[in-house]
Parts: C-alpha cells; sequence; structure tokens
C-alpha cells in the first residue's frame, strides 16, 4: 500500500537537487568556513551562496539573513534577543496567544526574568486585530511579536498593516513566518518587518537548519556566544550541508511557488468541500480565505482525533490534528482556546496540510477512508447520541 | 508511528469488545472531562450480584477506547465484589502497557466500572426503578502548575513531583 503523506505542516520530503547539492559537504569539503585555507573558503563560499539564495526567497539583503538551526533557534532569538538588547529602553512585549510553542514558552521565561508580555486578543478566525496591537503599544514596548501564518488553522495575519503601525512607532517588529515561506510570496519590505524566522524544512529543504532575517541596524543579543559566526550574531560552527540544501531548497522554492501555491489552493479547495459535503457535523476552522494554500483545518464533532489519526494511518493517510491526547503535553491546542472554542470541539481537530506531490488521487483516497472511521468513533461515542439524538 | 502503543491496546482500539449501551441497565456509570479528552460511559446489567453483561461508550483517544475495551472484558462474570477490586493499573497491565504519558488522562477504565456498580448499589439500596447515572468528573489537582493539562510534557511522568524542569513552567529557579 502506498503511504499517503498529508502533514506538511510537521515536515516535507527533501528536495533530491538538495540532497544532491548537500552531499559534497558531508565528505570532501568538510572544511569548517571559519577556516582561512581553500578547504575553509569552499565552505564559507558555499554558505554565502545560500545566503543569497535565501535572502532573494524573503526580499532581503544576504548580509541581514542570520542561519539557525531551526524555526525554534530563530523564534527564540528574536523574542530573547531583541529585548535583551533593548533593556535599556523599556521592558515591554507584544504578541498573541496562537504563537508557535517556541513563542509561547519563551513568554513565560522573558515574564520570570521581568518583562511585560502583553497578547492581543484574536478572532474566532484566529485573526489579529491591527487596532488591538496599536492600542497595546505603551512608551516601554521593545518587540512586536506575531506569526504570519499559523500552522494549526491556517489564518494568514495582516502582517503589512500591523508592521506600518510598529514602524511608525520606531518599534521592532518580528514575525514567526516560518510556516508560510516558501507557500506564499514573502517580502520583508513589502511586509514592513524588522526580523522573520523561517525553516527550511517546510519548504523542502533539510532539517537542522534555519534563518532570521534581522533588518540592518536592528540589534540582537546572540543566544549562543563564542566564535565570530554569522558577524558574531550566532556563534558554533555553520551546519554546513544543511545550510547549502536550504539555499538549495529557497532557489527551486522562489521557481516553483506559484504553481506550488495554484495547485495547492485547489487541491486544498476539493479536499475542503468533499469534506463538508460527505461528512455531517464537520466544522471549519481558521479564515475562510486569508489562510495558507493546501492547509484544510476542520473539526470532527462528537469523536477525538488521536483516534481518527490512529485509523487513518492504518489506512495509509498521515494527517494531524490539535487534539489534547495528541500533543505531548496533553492540552488542547492553546490556538483553538484562543479563538473561543469549546473544548470537546477543539478535541476533534483534523489538519491536513497538503504539499506540492499530493495528487486529486490522494484526496480521493481521503474522501474513501476517512467517512466510514468518523463514522465508527462517532458510533462509540457518548456525546454523539447526547447532541444528535 | 510515533504514539508507542502495545499489540493489544492496538488489537482493542481496533476491534473494541462490547461496545454499545444496555437498555434498562441496573447501573450507569460516567467518568471524564472533555477538556482532557476522554469520556467513558459504563453500562451494566447485574444477576446474583455478578455483572453479568457490560456495554460502554468512549469518547477519547486509541488509549482510552483500548482501556474500555479491555476493562469490559475483565469485568464480564465477575461478582461486584471481584469488580470493584479492579484498578485503574491492573488494566494497562492486561494491555501490556500503556504510553507513560496516557497513564493519568486515558486510564480511568475501573473508575467508570465502579461508578456503574456504585449506581446499581445505590439504586438497589433506594429502591429505585432506574439507576442513577453515577457521574466522575475527572478533574486535575488543585495547584496543578500544568493547568488544565494532565501530565508533565517533558518528563511524561503523571506525578511531576521532584521534576527539576519542565518546558511547560520553563526552568525551575
Amino acid at each position: 500500500m502506498d503511504k499517503i503523506y498529508m502533514d506538511h505542516i510537521a515536515g516535507t520530503p527533501l528536495l533530491p537537487e538538495a540532497l544532491e547539492a548537500m552531499m559534497p559537504f558531508f565528505k570532501e569539503h568538510f572544511g569548517n568556513p571559519s577556516s582561512i585555507h581553500g578547504f575553509g573558503e569552499e565552505a564559507e563560499n558555499a554558505i554565502n551562496e545560500s545566503r543569497e539564495k535565501v535572502a532573494a526567497l524573503i526580499g532581503a539583503n544576504p548580509d541581514e539573513i542570520v542561519f539557525t538551526s531551526c524555526g525554534t533557534e530563530s523564534n527564540n532569538f528574536a523574542f530573547k534577543g531583541v529585548p535583551f538588547a533593548r533593556r535599556s529602553k523599556g521592558d515591554h512585549i507584544i504578541t498573541t496567544p496562537i504563537e508557535h510553542f517556541s513563542i509561547m514558552h519563551t513568554i513565560k521565561v522573558m515574564e520570570k526574568l521581568g518583562f511585560e508580555v502583553t497578547q492581543v486578543p484574536v478572532d474566532k478566525y484566529g485573526m489579529v486585530d491591527p487596532e488591538e496591537v496599536k492600542k497595546a503599544i505603551t512608551d516601554k514596548t521593545i518587540l512586536v511579536s506575531i506569526q504570519h501564518a499559523n500552522p494549526e488553522v491556517g489564518t494568514i495575519q495582516p502582517i503589512a498593516e500591523i508592521g506600518k503601525i510598529t514602524s511608525e512607532r520606531g518599534i521592532p517588529f518580528h514575525t514567526d513566518a516560518v510556516d508560510s515561506v516558501g507557500a506564499v510570496h514573502i517580502n520583508v519590505k513589502q511586509m514592513n518587518v524588522d526580523l522573520l524566522s523561517l525553516s527550511a524544512n517546510m519548504f523542502y529543504g533539510p532539517k537542522g537548519a534555519g534563518a532570521l532575517y534581522v533588518r540592518k541596524g536592528v540589534s540582537v543579543r546572540p543566544l549562543l556566544d563564542g566564535g565570530i559566526q554569522e558577524k558574531g550574531k550566532r556563534a558554533g560552527t555553520e551546519n554546513v550541508p544543511a545550510i547549502v540544501g536550504m539555499g538549495v531548497a529557497a532557489e527551486t522554492a522562489m521557481k516553483e511557488m506559484e504553481n506550488r501555491r495554484v495547485k495547492l489552493e485547489a487541491l486544498g479547495k476539493k479536499l475542503k468541500s468533499g469534506l463538508l459535503e460527505r461528512i455531517d457535523h464537520l466544522l471549519e476552522f481558521g479564515h475562510p480565505e486569508k489562510r495558507l494554500p493546501g492547509n484544510v483545518s476542520v473539526g470532527a464533532q462528537f469523536i477525538e482525533g488521536e483516534s481518527v489519526l490512529l485509523f487513518m494511518d492504518m489506512a495509509g493517510v498521515a494527517i494531524a490534528s490539535g487534539s489534547a491526547c495528541i500533543s505531548r503535553s496533553l492540552k488542547v491546542s492553546h490556538v483553538m482556546l484562543a479563538m473561543g472554542m469549546d473544548h470537546a470541539d477543539a478535541q476533534g481537530s483534523l489538519l491536513f496540510t497538503l504539499g506540492k506531490d499530493n495528487t486529486e488521487a490522494d484526496v480521493e483516497k481521503v474522501f474513501e477512508a476517512l467517512p466510514p472511521i468518523i463514522q465508527r468513533l462517532r458510533d462509540m461515542s457518548p456525546l454523539y447520541k447526547k447532541k444528535s439524538g | 508511528m510515533a504514539m508507542k502503543y502495545s499489540d493489544t491496546v492496538l488489537d482493542h482500539f481496533t476491534n473494541p469488545r462490547n461496545v454499545g449501551e444496555i437498555e434498562n441497565a441496573d447501573g450507569i456509570g460516567e467518568v471524564g472531562n472533555p477538556s482532557c479528552g476522554d469520556i467513558m460511559t459504563f453500562y451494566i446489567k447485574v444477576k446474583d450480584e455478578k455483572i453479568e453483561d457490560v456495554k460502554f461508550k468512549t469518547f477519547g483517544c486509541g488509549a482510552a477506547i483500548a482501556v474500555s475495551s479491555m476493562i469490559s472484558e475483565m469485568a464480564k462474570g465477575k461478582t461486584l465484589e471481584e469488580a470493584l477490586k479492579i484498578q485503574n493499573k491492573d488494566v494497562a497491565k492486561e494491555l501490556e502497557g500503556l504510553p507513560a504519558q496516557k497513564m493519568h488522562c486515558s486510564n480511568l477504565g475501573a473508575d467508570a466500572l465502579h461508578a456503574a456498580i456504585h449506581s446499581y448499589q445505590s439504586a438497589k439500596e433506594k429502591g429505585l426503578s432506574a439507576p442513577p447515572k453515577v457521574i466522575i468528573d475527572h478533574e486535575h489537582e488543585e495547584g496543578d502548575e500544568h493547568g488544565d493539562g494532565c501530565g508533565c510534557p517533558s518528563c511524561e511522568k503523571d506525578e511531576h513531583t521532584g521534576a527539576s524542569t519542565c518546558s511547560t513552567c520553563g526552568p525551575e529557579e
């Protein structure tokens, strides 16, 4: 049985051309980019070539790209590094309650360190109102950090609008664009952002490579102290093969973005409307239009997501869920709770994130496999009869 | 798959025994809380102080369904006294273990069965014609620093006393 993968928000397959480009840097081009001899130079040239490609993907200058190990590191770097560098100017940070864990858990750390964090509310679609950000700004605000696209519900925030407000007030603005870079057109200048997190594995690059865009003139205190890699912003020997792979993936993403977007939007639409047609008591999560292409986030009422995932996995389709039973913390998704959803409804979360290689046949397979699984679990559920009967 | 379930758990999850409801049940018990993810409702038929039949309905994860199925098998034919002695941990043992983070949340089968027995006993004591549904709300202990979660995400233990760090709480002082 061919396995179908619909969990691209968790990770994407590596492009063959990226792997091919990476291989020599595991073998003969093993030099340390900091060395001044030829071995080092080879590696240094390779990462700088990648820097140009990653910068081009988001409309930045190459010297504004700091390579990191992943999206989590980039988010930590921005959310800690900017306040640490600007502490003399204030102690107030603005963010949202629907960020990735690498921000959500960092909020708690920053609060323990004495910073004050305001989480502006989101509406039922998980959308931030720029006016709320404006209202939350004080004379002490030293950072605003708002994610671009939410992985769980797909909603894309009005980043450019928020960036206009922050730039008028001279406050650094960070966006976590890990889930959107490579999927939709990104230009840091048009978006009015000062910092932007991205991760290679979200656009068919390797794991172990991420980046933080830091606009020229914005101060960030490094998380890692040591050698003078990445212009002193991130110490530690660079993961050269992964960075090379990220560069190739960025180049391909730029070339293929429009094709990928058109295809994923159509396939996502087909999947969502087909599911709504075939399954009753199915809730739609996230904004109906302003959303990531190929991100289909729904909730099957009266049942719990993990059991659906297990049965779907047995049927050969890999999907995700924001159910408490999936998360290692056993908590209902903080995103859905912030959107004002009922606990039981959030438990039925089913998340399909399509990728460039998914086909119409894959979607048909979901139509065939999912409805009987949901019916079977509903027949087993004490909530089903209560509500429908 | 990432969720490591034993073969026995997967067997009971994919082919759960005794799913359903009993009309005119002698006892009905329910345990759970949707914030945690699992709700189990048990129905029993009692004859000569023995559990003659048992059925359940469960809202929850793979572990919760397997636990419900397993305890329904364990309880059938037992005297009420014997059934009341079955502990949640006995069910997990029969299932060849459960992932650590599922022990606290999903392993509530014995509680649900006992609630159904108490429902039967209270109906009998009070001479009621229909048994009252006994509901145990599975709330988390007061002062649980993990809020509405069920366990520590970093140590994956249901009892997190002694854990020095926890990614939810942030590093300890």
